[in-house]
């Protein structure tokens, strides 16, 4: 059962350059800072970043295991506060759980949290899923 | 410099786009999704972002997309998008200012199938200064 203020379990993903790449060629994306090292330093990025739009993709990946497939998510939205740094040869993670808001009308509004190295890369993020 | 002057139009897009299950699949293999006979929360960004990536680079709308960043976005979904839908996109640029030389510029995308509205998109999007 279900309750408002529940915590959901906790889920990991973890990014490299080659999930930025094919990310990029799935979602047609293929802006130069979320592939190439030099490119995103030129323009004042700390490393590769990953596409917020990558984030997002996953973060519903969680909801729609969550709700019980991707056609019970209706709403979804994030503010991109931080970016998740993808260096070479290396996996990071983006940690997501979320909390229950409120229960109405057969649907659940969760809040989400979205954490990479630590630190936090969604604000406001929230979801609303049928029950 | 963004026109204001194109702030509230609408651009209809001029085709409809047949939502292939190749790209579910590879946008589903991304993320893990096993279930590719239904398209993905987020997957209809591939659709919208091409399309008012289109619009606002145009001379006389003027959005610099070289320095663009993603600031937020938010989906509703009326009706899942599922492999062979055929979708119309209409992107309508809702809201723009100026803060700290930063510009925002907020974009609704629309996505129709037989007319009826099936998602609603709303993306921000900061030209750094």
């Amino acid at each position: 059962m279900i309750e408002v203020g529940a915590n959901l379990p906790e889920k990991v993903f973890y990014l490299d350059r080659e999930l930025l790449k094919r990310y990029a060629d799935a979602s047609g994306d293929q802006n130069p800072i979320h592939q190439n090292e030099e490119f995103a330093v030129s323009v004042g990025l700390p490393n590769v970043i990953a596409h917020g739009m990558l984030t997002m993709a996953l973060v519903g990946k969680y909801l729609s295991d969550f709700a019980g497939g991707s056609a019970k998510v209706v709403e979804f939205g994030a503010r991109f506060t931080k970016p998740v740094i993808v260096p070479a040869d290396e996996k990071v993670d983006l940690t997501v759980t979320a909390t229950v808001a409120e229960i109405a009308d057969g649907k659940i509004s969760l809040t989400l949290s979205a954490t990479s190295a630590g630190v936090k890369v969604l604000g406001m993020a929230k979801a609303v899923v049928l029950q | 410099m963004l026109n204001p002057d194109s702030v509230g139009s609408t651009f209809a897009g001029t085709d409809s786009i047949t939502v292939s299950q190749s790209e579910v699949d590879a946008f589903c293999a991304v993320i893990g999704e096993s279930d590719t006979t239904i398209a993905p929360p987020t997957f209809t960004i591939r659709i919208t972002l091409t399309q008012f990536e289109e619009i606002l680079t145009r001379p006389e709308i003027g959005l610099d997309w070289s320095r663009l960043v993603h600031g937020d976005q938010k989906f509703e979904i009326f009706s899942p998008v599922k492999p062979g839908d055929e979708l119309t996109c209409n992107a309508t640029i809702e809201s723009y200012r100026v803060a700290a030389g930063n510009e925002i510029v907020t974009v609704r995308s629309d996505l129709h199938r037989d007319k009826k509205l099936v998602v609603s998109a709303w993306s921000t999007l900061v030209v750094r200064a």
